[in-house]
């Protein structure tokens, strides 16, 4: 039993069936990497599992409870955490405030009023802030305002952000997209780092085959919103299923 | 100190000493001269106004300057504060505490239901809610409320009204524990003089601690998570936070504040009517904490302070007063300029404010805090021209959404 079950999801939009029957299982402690072409239902699968969207049918199980339902910010405190295509950061707070929120989301849950105390007295807060940043190389700029940086280190600070957290289930939506070659190595030293040190659990969505094939464990295959295989790296190569998913069918 | 670091410390310590002398610093000119007559401002009506409708532009600034949430309805919060007051002096007497609790109460109450209705939408949507239901606040206490609000004629305290805890001897005018709030000490200095009204202090006490509660606000948590939800509100709900509850107590709490406003108003003057909620009126709050800046601590109150001065001072000013002025000057040139400045002054100060509004906002966006600032730099890099680089990079990398 995989710490995520999607059973049986199906997504339509008008007339377009974007996800058939998707069956899907991460098990925990494994890279689980989705693949698959142009509007093969990728991005919708993801979005069914963090509560953006509701699958006309079927059920998405992490650790044996339903998500289906419930709003993002319920199942990010479920543990599911999710690091988007273009980095979502807060642009106008430092660095540092930027990793101080999931602190608070953690300490605090959903909502809290703290209104009179000063957030510099937060000394545990601070150092579980001052920590994550150093694991992400980042301490030199605490300071600076988020969108002042560097693309690659908006990247690196949204995983820190969904790190700080602990989830048990980390989304991935295209980390590297539109990446430089040097940037999306880094990108994937970082994550096989986050493998190494905290053993989570990933789930990621990639176009990059480079990618794909440095990081995970399993792979599914999607086409056209439907689950083809769900392989070994090794053994999806040369799979002829995928061959004729992402070249299209050979005309005989 | 006071739970504040050093440099919002100073900040509050120079608006408490400049709030408490404003009878002297407003009046910087001898009574009976002409620029006495023109440009005073230290009398108690107008320091009241800059006083109340900075405590009015504070809370505002809560909601709009840290979620970026515009109310275009504010002054419904402001009327309804108004009008809790004037019954509570109507009911139980003209003790100004009762009045100002139920002020604060129902303002929170009434913008429970409104902002709970309003909050379903973002930007432009939000602002169009918001305002409509100030309108029909304005419209409903104008007519079928009429019991509640006395219409047209305003409400106020009549001899035959219950006051039930009023005894013999009490002042008939708004007092706390028989201070009375019209009464003042007037300090004659030479040609100078300065008039020191219990009503002002009351206000400026009130002012005061709502501008300390609005820095532990900023530099709080839940003002950090409102911050947040100015920047991004994707990130924020994908952090596991409820945006809706945080944005609901930033609405409450502003309301909170312009019903306390309205209900010192009432505290001034027991008499209110249903114009205070008209739509002008929570345009000219947003104008205020535009015109000061937003998102800052002090700009609200400095916003308040300069449309209130314009009001009152620049509306004062007639082409009879110009022609003093320009009394040395040929008269060619004196009627010219009487003619030129003739439509900004008297009932044209909405004209000055308006022009005075467009120059501010593109050029100072960030309103007279920016001003100041920009003037701050001026005046160091002059100064001391080999440290000025640094400084103002990490000027403006350090975030602090406050001067």
């Amino acid at each position: 039993m995989g710490i995520l079950e999607v059973k049986g999801v199906n997504k339509r939009f008008g007339g377009l069936q974007a996800l058939g029957d998707v069956n899907l299982s991460v098990v925990e402690n494994t890279v689980h990497a989705i693949i698959g072409p142009n509007g093969a239902g990728k991005s919708t699968l993801l979005n069914c599992l963090v509560g953006k969207l509701i699958p006309d049918s079927g059920s998405v199980l992490f650790d044996g409870q339903s998500v289906l339902g419930r709003k993002p910010h319920e199942i990010n405190q479920m543990g599911i955490s999710r690091v988007f295509q273009t980095p979502e950061i807060f642009a106008d707070l430092t660095v540092m405030e930027n990793v101080m929120i999931p602190c608070f989301a953690r300490r605090d849950g959903a909502f809290r009023m703290h209104a009179i105390e000063s957030v510099r007295h937060e000394g545990e807060i601070i150092a579980q802030a001052e920590a994550i940043l150093a694991d992400v190389n980042m301490v030199n700029k605490r300071d600076m305002v988020a969108s002042s940086l560097s693309r690659g280190d908006k990247r690196r600070l949204e995983m820190a952000m969904c790190l700080v957290q602990e989830p048990r289930l980390l989304l991935l939506d295209e980390p590297t997209a539109g990446m430089a070659r040097a940037d999306t190595n880094n990108t994937i030293d970082l994550l096989k780092e986050i493998k190494q040190k905290r053993n989570i659990t990933m789930c990621i969505i990639e176009h990059d085959m480079h990618v794909v094939f440095s990081l995970a464990e399993r792979i599914t295959v999607l086409a056209q919103g439907r689950p083809l295989v769900e392989e070994t790296p090794e053994n999806i190569k040369g799979h002829p299923k995928v061959r004729e998913a992402y070249l299209g069918e050979a005309q005989v | 100190m006071l739970g504040l670091n050093s440099r919002d410390f100073k900040l509050f310590a120079i608006v408490v000493v400049m709030t408490l002398a404003a009878p002297i610093l407003l009046n910087p000119f001898p009574v009976d001269s002409a620029l006495g007559q023109s440009f005073n401002a230290g009398y108690p009506a107008l320091m009241q106004r800059f006083v109340i409708f900075g405590l009015l532009a504070i809370g505002f600034n809560i909601l709009f300057g840290l979620t970026g949430y515009l109310s275009f309805g504010h002054a419904a919060f402001l009327g309804v504060g108004s009008y809790a007051a004037v019954w509570m002096f109507k009911l139980l007497s003209y003790n100004i505490i009762p009045a100002m609790i139920l002020s604060v109460v129902v303002a929170g109450l009434f913008s429970v239901v409104i902002g709970y209705v309003c909050l379903r939408r973002s930007g432009i949507y939000f602002s169009i809610l918001t305002l409509a239901f100030a309108q029909m606040s304005y419209a409903l206490a104008y007519s079928v409320l009429s019991p509640i609000t006395n219409g047209e004629t305003g409400l106020q305290v009549y001899s035959d009204d219950p006051q039930v805890l009023m005894s013999q001897g009490d002042p008939i005018v708004p007092h706390l524990f028989g201070l009375e709030m019209n009464s003042s000490v007037t300090w004659k200095l030479g040609g100078w003089e300065f008039i020191f009204q219990n009503g002002y202090y009351l206000a400026a006490v009130f002012m005061i601690a709502g501008f300390y509660l609005s820095i532990r606000i900023f530099r709080s948590p839940f003002g950090l998570m409102l911050r947040a939800i100015k920047s991004n509100q994707t990130r924020m709900s994908y952090t596991g936070m409820n945006t809706k509850p945080y944005m609901l107590a930033a609405f409450v709490i502003s309301g909170c504040y312009a019903g306390l406003a309205g209900g010192l108003l009432s505290a001034m003057d027991p008499l209110t009517g249903a114009e205070r909620m008209f739509w002008t009126a929570s345009g000219e709050i947003v104008v205020m904490a535009i015109l000061g800046g937003v998102g800052t601590l002090i700009g609200p109150v400095l916003g308040a302070g300069l449309i209130k001065y314009l009001e009152n001072i620049v509306s004062k000013i007639n082409d009879t007063i110009l022609h003093n002025w320009f009394a040395f000057m040929p008269d060619w040139l004196d009627n010219l300029l009487v003619a030129i400045i003739h439509p900004f002054i008297g009932k044209g100060w909405h004209l000055s404010l308006g022009v005075l509004f467009m120059a501010v906002v593109i050029f100072l966006p960030g309103g007279l805090v920016q001003g100041g600032q920009k003037l701050g730099g001026l005046f160091r890099r002059r100064a001391k021209p080999a440290e000025t680089e640094t400084d103002s990079v990490v000027e403006a990398n350090s975030k602090t959404p406050a001067e």
